[in-house]
């Protein structure tokens, strides 16, 4: 039996039916065509699938959609909900170059959303903590550390300037 | 990778979960966090015909605390809040250094304590420092509720003492008391996400500066978390000296009974349960010295 599941889903709401045996990762991508998310080992290891459920980040590949209704979802293609301008997170990346192939960046970047709003100025080693359940076979780490450790001072000088304006 | 197919139910009471669970029977399995089911779902373990999520029950994730009755950790409370309540921290912080090193950040946001132990790994890091503090666990089924000690509820891996229509409700730890103290120290080849090699709880009472209660669960070293009864025996009357540890460590050495697999091997393990028993005991003996009332 299918379940009628509303979710809102980097601030769209959508309703759907799902088999109660699809997970929010076939959810978003197969449903929605949100295929920004990925996934990697479907076993909770490599941090791909990561996603944002209610402030939380999780990763989609173990949960099951219907246990998301009613809930807020945020996933990369929410960063740049325009499409025209970056999120800090994304620019630091870029500028860093902590991207090469890209299929670990989606999850790493959300990982690095829901650090930098539990803590705005994390240390090296709360960065390397915070990353310790996503895996990049390209770039090494370093670059992924730098762009957070430089987003997390970006988005604290725009919080900053719009608290004054 | 996709799941196979079961009904799924998400009912907002415990009696609703208790009769859905007694009338489903056999092939009726409680999620709580889903963070070992869905891994064995997809891998083919496990095959439920019906899922019941404990994660609609309201005040299931609470945790609770008071200085004369101790803590009560809810069933789908997650593992991210245990690290973040700071009761715990001040008076369970063997509980915190078990929780920081369970998986990762996004696993830690979902899976539970209750399930960690429901999983029964010999591995589950939460066990041993749950075990020497003492901590016991409800079980509500139809017929009513009853609470086991946990140094009882393990059988082997994956099994344990409860049986068919039970659902673990919440996990109980007994107040904190000045002169007692406990630590949690593990091993694993990387420093995180991975499942522990070898993992040692002690808690210990200090009166006079010599040990007169210890308590030392063994992880990952036999088919369920290890108590070493010998180790703990011949703690008690000690002062905390080198020729206490090594007799101590030595003997826990002794009492383990690894095997050698992927992690480790049964004799790494061996000498590894010896070097941790040392650092936890004298972790916990200046524990319970720090605390006061």
């Amino acid at each position: 039996m299918k379940h009628n599941i509303k979710i809102v889903v980097n601030g769209d709401e959508y309703s759907l039916a799902v088999d109660p045996w699809r997970t929010l990762n076939e959810a978003l991508r197969e449903d929605l065509n949100l295929t920004g998310t990925k996934l990697g080992c479907g076993t909770g290891d490599c941090g791909a699938c990561t996603v944002i459920v209610d402030g939380r980040a999780v990763s989609s590949c173990l949960t099951l959609a219907v246990s998301v209704d009613g809930k807020s979802v945020t996933t990369v293609e929410g960063l740049a909900p325009s499409g025209d301008e970056l999120h800090p997170i994304q620019e630091a990346f870029i500028k860093t170059g902590a991207i090469q192939c890209g299929f670990c960046t989606s999850g790493m970047e959300i990982a690095a959303l829901h650090l930098l709003s539990n803590n705005p100025s994390p240390t090296e080693l709360e960065i390397r903590k915070g990353l310790s359940g996503h895996l990049c076979r390209c770039t090494g780490y370093n670059q992924i550390v730098e762009a957070i450790s430089v987003a997390g001072e970006k988005m604290k000088k725009c919080c900053h300037e719009e608290e004054r304006s | 990778m996709r799941l196979p197919r079961f009904e799924y139910y998400a009912p907002e009471t415990l009696e609703a979960a208790l009769s859905l669970l007694e009338d489903r029977g056999e092939g009726a399995f409680v999620m709580a966090g889903g963070t070992d089911m869905m891994v064995k779902m997809s891998h083919g373990r496990l095959k439920p015909k019906t899922i019941i999520s404990l994660k609609s029950i309201p005040g299931m994730d609470m945790i609770s605390f008071d200085p004369a009755n101790g803590m009560m950790i809810g069933a789908t409370t997650r593992l991210a809040d245990i690290l973040t309540d700071l009761r715990i921290e001040t008076h369970y912080p063997a509980l915190i250094q078990a929780v920081q090193t369970m998986a990762n950040v996004e696993v830690r946001n979902m899976a539970t304590l209750a399930g960690n132990i429901c999983n029964a790994a010999p591995s589950a890091d939460s066990a041993p420092p749950l075990m020497v503090m003492n901590a016991e666990v409800s079980l509500a089924s139809v017929r009513g509720e009853r609470r086991l000690p946990l140094s009882d509820f393990f059988r082997g891996p994956g099994l344990t003492l409860m049986q068919a229509g039970e659902i673990m409700t919440s996990i109980h730890l007994p107040a904190p008391q000045v002169g007692r103290g406990a630590s949690y120290m593990r091993i694993s080849a990387r420093c995180g996400v991975d499942i522990a090699a070898v993992g040692v709880g002690v808690e210990v009472r200090v009166q006079s500066g010599v040990f007169s209660e210890a308590r030392i669960v063994l992880g990952a070293v036999a088919p369920v978390p290890l108590r070493a009864s010998g180790s703990e025996a011949s703690l008690i009357g000690k002062p905390l000296n080198d020729e206490t540890l090594e007799l101590v460590s030595d003997m826990a050495a002794h009492e383990s009974k690894p095997i050698s697999d992927v992690r480790a091997s049964a004799d790494y393990r061996k000498r590894m349960v010896a070097v941790l028993t040392r650092r936890a005991i004298t972790q916990a003996y200046e524990r319970s010295t720090a605390r006061h009332s």
